[in-house]
C-alpha cells in the first residue's frame, strides 16, 4: 500500500490520542487532570463512537492508572496512560515498577509545572524529575511529533521491554492545533506489528512463574545491569526505529539529537520539546544578521544521546543550554547532564545554562536573539559571566 | 521416608538457576522452592502413633508448609525435609495419635 | 505427592496441592495456610497479585516459587488496581474470565495492604466491578516489618508500636469493619472466613469463582509470630475467635446476609478463651477485657440483626 498521509488539523492531545488509537492499544488507565485530560476524552469517544474495542478503566488516581496499565501490560495487552505533574508525582513508585517487571506500557506526560503556587503551565520539571525511573524519555517539538513519537515509542519499548515516556508541552502544544499527518491504519500496523510479551500472566500453557520476588544482595545488582543494557540496546532500536519511519512516512527520527543548520555553527543551542520550535525560527533570522548559529534539539532524553552530543560538541565553541525545568541546589537539569556527558572527552566548548519558561512564561524569538547577544559575548570573551542564567528574572 | 518426593525439581532448580537470570526477574521454575529445607528449623517433630490414628486427616487439612502426605493406605506421612514443627498436626489430632517431641540430632 | 485415589473420595478438600513446600513462612503460619486453600480450590489457571505483605516472602524470593499459579508481586497499595488492570487486558484479549473453565483472578493482600494503605485501591476495585476475588487475609497487624499496628489489629492488643509500657500505650481503637466498608459499595459477594474452617473457606471461594462481578474475602489467619502465641495454637486461636464471635462467619451475597457459625443456636464463649493464648493482649486489664467484649457482643448482635433483617 502506497503511503497517503491523512491530514487533519488537531491539537497536540488530540494527536496523542489518536496515536494510541493508530497503534491498537488495547488498556487504558487513566485520571484526569489538566492539562492532559482531553487525550483521555477523545480516547473514550473513540469508543462511545464504536471505533475501538479499548478497555478504558477509569482509575480513581494516577497511582493506580499506572498499577492498573502494570497489570494489563504484565498479562500481555498493549497499554497506555497519559498524566501530568501531579498525577505523574503520584505515579512515581509505579514508575519505577513498570521498568523493573520490564513492561513496555507508553505514557504521555504532558507537561505542566509542579505546585505550589498551583500552575497548569509548561514546565518540564516533572518529567525530568522521573529521569532515573528506567523510562525512556521523548521530547515532542510539535503536534506532529506527538503522534509519530506514540507509535514509535510502543515499537522502540515493545523490543527492548521498557517503558517509554512521550512528552509535550501544556498548552503550547497540548492545546494549540495544527496540521498532523496522520497514517493509514494499515500502515502503522505494517510498521508495529501485535506485542510478543516477554512474559504473559495468561499464559497456563507453560509452567507456572512469578514476576518481581523479592532479590537479595546477590542477585538484584544483575537485574539492574540489565535494565541498564536494555538502555544501551534502546539507542540503536531508537535510530533503528527512527530510520524506518523515515524511509516509510517521510520524517526520519533517526538522529536522537536533531540537528538544525549546525554544520558552520559557532555556537548551538541545545534544550527539547516545543522551546525548540522558537529556537529553529530564531536560529534562520539570526543567521540572516550574520550569526553563524544552529539548534541542537534533545528528542530522547533517556537513554541519553551521548555520542551525538560529543559529534555535535567537539565541531562547536559553545552551547548555550535551554532548561525549561531546574534542579534546586544546583542548575537546569539538561545542563548538568550536558557536561556531564561530554566532562571525559577532548570536547570543550563553552557551556552556558539559561532557565527560561518556567511555568509556561513566554519564551520568544526575540529572547533567543537576546541569549544569542549574550552567548556570542561570552565566547568572544572566552569566559563565562555567570554559568546559570535566570534569563526572565524581574530585576 | 526413603528419596524426596522433590529431588528431580530440586535438581533442576540447581542447575537452571546457576546458568540464567531472566530480566524482569521472572521465576520460571514452579515449586523451586523446595530447594529449601526448611526441617531445619524444627525444634519439636511430630511423632505418629499408627495405631491410633483414624485417619480423619485433620492433620494433612492443616498443615501450612504442606509437609504430611497421605500414604497407600491413607495414614499420613511426615515429611521431615519440610516439617518445621510447629505442632499444628500435634495440636488438633482429635486422638492424640501425634506428639510433638524434642528434636535429637 | 498424589493423593491416593480412596483417599479423595473422603477428603473434605480438593486433593490437589499447588502449594509447595520449602516456603520462608513462620512455623504456624496462617497466612501459608490460606495460600494453600485458595490454591487447593482454584489449580493452576490462577492468576495472583500479591502486593508487599508477609507473602511476597512466602511466594518466594528470587528464584524460588512456592504457587503452582502465575503470579505478579506488585506494590504495597497496588493490589486492587493491578487487580483491574489484569482483568481489563483479559477481556481486551477475549480471554475468559471465571466459571469452570475460565481464568481466575486473584488478589492476595495482608490487613495492612487493605485497611490501610491499600483502601483506595480496593475501593476503586469494587466500586468499578473489576471481575476478580479479592481476598484480605487478616493477620491484625503489620507482621512483616515486624508486627505494627494496622487499623485492623484490635483493641488492647500489644503491637512494636503500641508497645504497653508505663502509660499502658496499647491499641486504643477497635479493629476496623472493612468487611462494612466493601459492602457498603454493594458488590455481589463479600464474606468472611478462617483457616481454621478449611471447607466453609473453600466452599466461598468456590460462590466467587460463580459469581460474576467483584469479590472480597477477609480471612482470619493467626500469625504467632506477631501474636505472642504458641505456634501450635494457630487453628485453636481461629476458632476460638469464631466461637466467641470475634471473628463471625458470614457472607453477603446479592444484598441479604447470611451468618455461617458452626453453632448457630450457641451463644459467644467469653472473649477471655481468644485473648488468653495470646502475648499480645496480656498487657489488657480487666476494664480493657470489659471493654472488648462489649464492642464484640455489639457488633455480634448488629450482625445478626442484619441477618434477621437483610436475610
Amino acid at each position: 500500500m502506497e503511503y497517503k498521509p491523512i491530514r487533519k488539523v488537531v491539537s497536540g492531545n488530540y494527536a496523542a490520542a489518536y496515536a494510541a488509537l493508530h497503534s491498537r492499544v488495547q488498556v487504558v488507565a487513566a485520571y484526569p487532570i489538566t492539562p492532559q485530560t482531553s487525550i483521555i476524552e477523545k480516547i473514550a469517544e473513540f469508543i462511545a463512537n464504536g471505533e475501538t474495542d479499548i478497555q478504558y478503566v477509569p482509575v480513581e488516581s494516577e497511582h493506580s492508572a499506572m498499577a492498573a496499565c502494570i497489570g494489563a501490560s504484565a498479562t500481555g495487552a498493549r497499554a497506555f496512560t497519559a498524566t501530568s505533574a501531579q498525577g505523574l508525582a503520584l505515579m512515581h513508585e509505579m514508575l519505577h515498577w513498570a521498568s523493573g517487571a520490564r513492561l513496555p506500557i507508553v505514557m504521555v506526560d504532558v507537561n505542566r509545572a509542579m505546585a505550589p503556587p498551583w500552575s497548569v503551565w509548561d514546565d518540564q520539571t516533572d518529567s525530568l524529575a522521573q529521569r532515573d525511573t528506567g523510562w525512556m524519555q521523548f521530547y515532542a517539538e510539535n503536534n506532529q511529533e506527538v503522534y509519530d513519537g506514540v507509535i514509535m515509542a510502543f515499537k522502540v519499548a515493545e523490543t527492548v521491554n521498557l517503558p517509554a515516556m512521550v512528552i509535550e508541552s501544556a498548552f503550547i502544544l497540548s492545546h494549540t492545533y495544527d496540521v498532523v499527518e496522520m497514517i493509514p491504519q494499515e500502515l502503522v500496523d505494517e510498521f508495529l506489528p501485535p506485542r510478543k510479551p516477554l512474559y504473559d500472566l495468561a499464559d497456563f500453557e507453560r509452567e507456572p512463574f512469578s514476576v518481581g520476588s523479592l532479590a537479595t544482595p546477590a542477585d538484584y545488582y544483575e537485574f539492574r545491569y540489565k535494565i541498564q543494557k536494555a538502555m544501551e540496546e534502546a539507542k540503536k532500536v531508537i535510530k533503528e526505529v527512527g530510520r524506518e519511519f523515515g524511509e516509510r512516512f517521510g520524517r526520519d527520527y533517526s538522529q536522537m539529537i536533531e540537528t538544525y543548520r549546525t554544520d558552520d555553527a559557532d555556537f548551538v543551542f541545545m534544550g527539547m520539546g516545543s522551546l525548540m520550535g522558537t529556537v529553529k525560527q530564531a536560529v534562520d533570522i539570526l543567521r540572516q544578521e550574520g550569526y553563524k548559529v544552529g539548534a541542537a534539539k534533545v528528542r530522547w532524553f533517556r537513554p541519553f544521546p551521548k555520542e551525538e552530543l560529543y559529534e555535535l560538541a567537539k565541531n562547536v565553541d559553545g552551547i548555550a543550554v535551554l532548561d525549561r525545568n531546574y534542579s534546586f541546589g544546583m542548575e537546569g537539569i539538561l545542563f548538568t547532564e550536558a557536561k556531564g556527558a561530554l566532562y571525559n572527552t577532548d570536547a570543550k566548548p563553552l557551556m552556558k545554562n539559561y532557565i527560561v519558561g518556567l511555568g509556561g512564561r513566554d519564551f520568544t524569538v526575540n529572547d533567543v536573539r537576546k541569549i544569542a547577544e549574550n552567548m556570542n559575548a561570552v565566547i568572544e570573551k572566552g569566559e563565562l559571566d555567570v554559568e546559570v542564567d535566570w534569563y526572565h528574572l524581574k530585576r | 521416608m526413603a528419596e524426596s518426593p522433590f529431588k528431580a525439581d530440586i535438581e533442576r532448580v540447581q542447575k537452571e538457576y546457576s546458568e540464567k537470570m531472566t530480566p524482569g526477574a521472572i521465576v520460571y521454575i514452579p515449586g523451586s522452592s523446595v530447594i529449601n529445607k526448611t526441617g531445619s528449623w524444627r525444634v519439636f517433630m511430630p511423632e505418629f502413633n499408627r495405631e491410633k490414628c483414624t485417619r480423619c486427616y485433620l492433620c494433612y487439612i492443616y498443615c501450612p508448609e504442606p509437609s504430611i502426605y497421605i500414604d497407600e493406605e491413607g495414614y499420613p506421612v511426615f515429611d521431615y525435609d519440610y516439617c518445621k514443627g510447629c505442632g499444628i498436626c500435634a495440636n488438633e489430632c482429635p486422638v492424640d495419635a501425634i506428639v510433638m517431641v524434642r528434636e535429637t540430632k | 505427592m498424589e493423593i491416593p485415589e480412596q483417599v479423595k473420595k473422603k477428603l473434605t478438600l480438593p486433593a490437589e496441592e499447588y502449594f509447595y513446600a520449602g516456603h520462608t513462612a513462620c512455623q504456624g503460619c496462617g497466612a501459608a495456610l490460606g495460600l494453600r486453600y485458595v490454591l487447593k480450590a482454584y489449580g493452576r489457571k490462577t492468576i495472583f497479585a500479591i502486593p508487599a505483605c508477609c507473602s511476597t516472602i512466602i511466594a518466594g524470593a528470587w528464584p524460588y516459587n512456592t504457587l503452582g499459579a502465575n503470579l505478579f508481586q506488585t506494590a504495597f497499595e497496588t493490589t486492587g488496581a493491578v487487580l483491574g488492570g489484569i482483568e481489563a487486558a483479559l477481556k481486551a484479549r477475549g480471554i475468559k474470565v471465571k466459571g469452570e473453565d475460565g481464568v481466575m483472578i486473584v488478589g492476595w493482600a495482608g490487613d495492612g495492604g487493605t485497611a490501610d494503605i491499600g483502601l483506595q485501591a480496593l475501593s476503586g476495585f469494587l466500586e468499578r466491578g473489576h471481575d476478580a476475588l479479592y481476598i484480605m487475609y487478616d493477620n491484625e497487624a503489620y507482621m512483616n516489618t515486624g508486627i505494627q499496628r494496622s487499623s485492623s489489629t484490635p483493641y488492647g492488643a500489644w503491637t512494636t508500636n503500641t508497645p504497653g509500657g508505663k502509660r499502658h500505650f496499647l491499641e486504643k481503637r477497635h479493629k476496623k469493619k472493612v468487611i462494612d466498608i466493601v459492602i457498603a459499595h454493594d458488590i455481589p459477594y463479600a464474606a468472611t472466613a478462617s483457616v481454621a474452617y478449611p471447607e466453609d473457606f473453600i466452599r466461598k471461594l468456590k460462590t466467587a469463582q460463580k459469581t460474576p462481578g467483584p469479590s472480597f474475602i477477609q480471612l482470619f489467619a493467626p500469625c504467632p509470630t506477631g501474636w505472642r502465641s504458641p505456634t501450635d495454637k494457630s487453628i485453636e486461636i481461629a476458632r476460638l475467635a469464631v466461637q466467641t464471635a470475634y471473628f463471625p462467619l458470614f457472607e453477603y451475597k446479592e444484598g441479604k446476609y447470611r451468618i455461617n457459625m458452626p453453632n448457630p443456636k450457641k451463644e459467644p464463649k467469653p472473649i477471655e478463651e481468644f485473648l488468653k493464648l495470646q502475648g499480645r493482649f496480656k498487657y489488657m486489664t480487666k476494664e480493657d477485657i470489659e471493654t472488648l467484649q462489649g464492642w464484640v457482643l455489639r457488633e455480634w448482635e448488629k450482625l445478626k440483626k442484619l441477618a434477621e433483617v437483610f436475610g
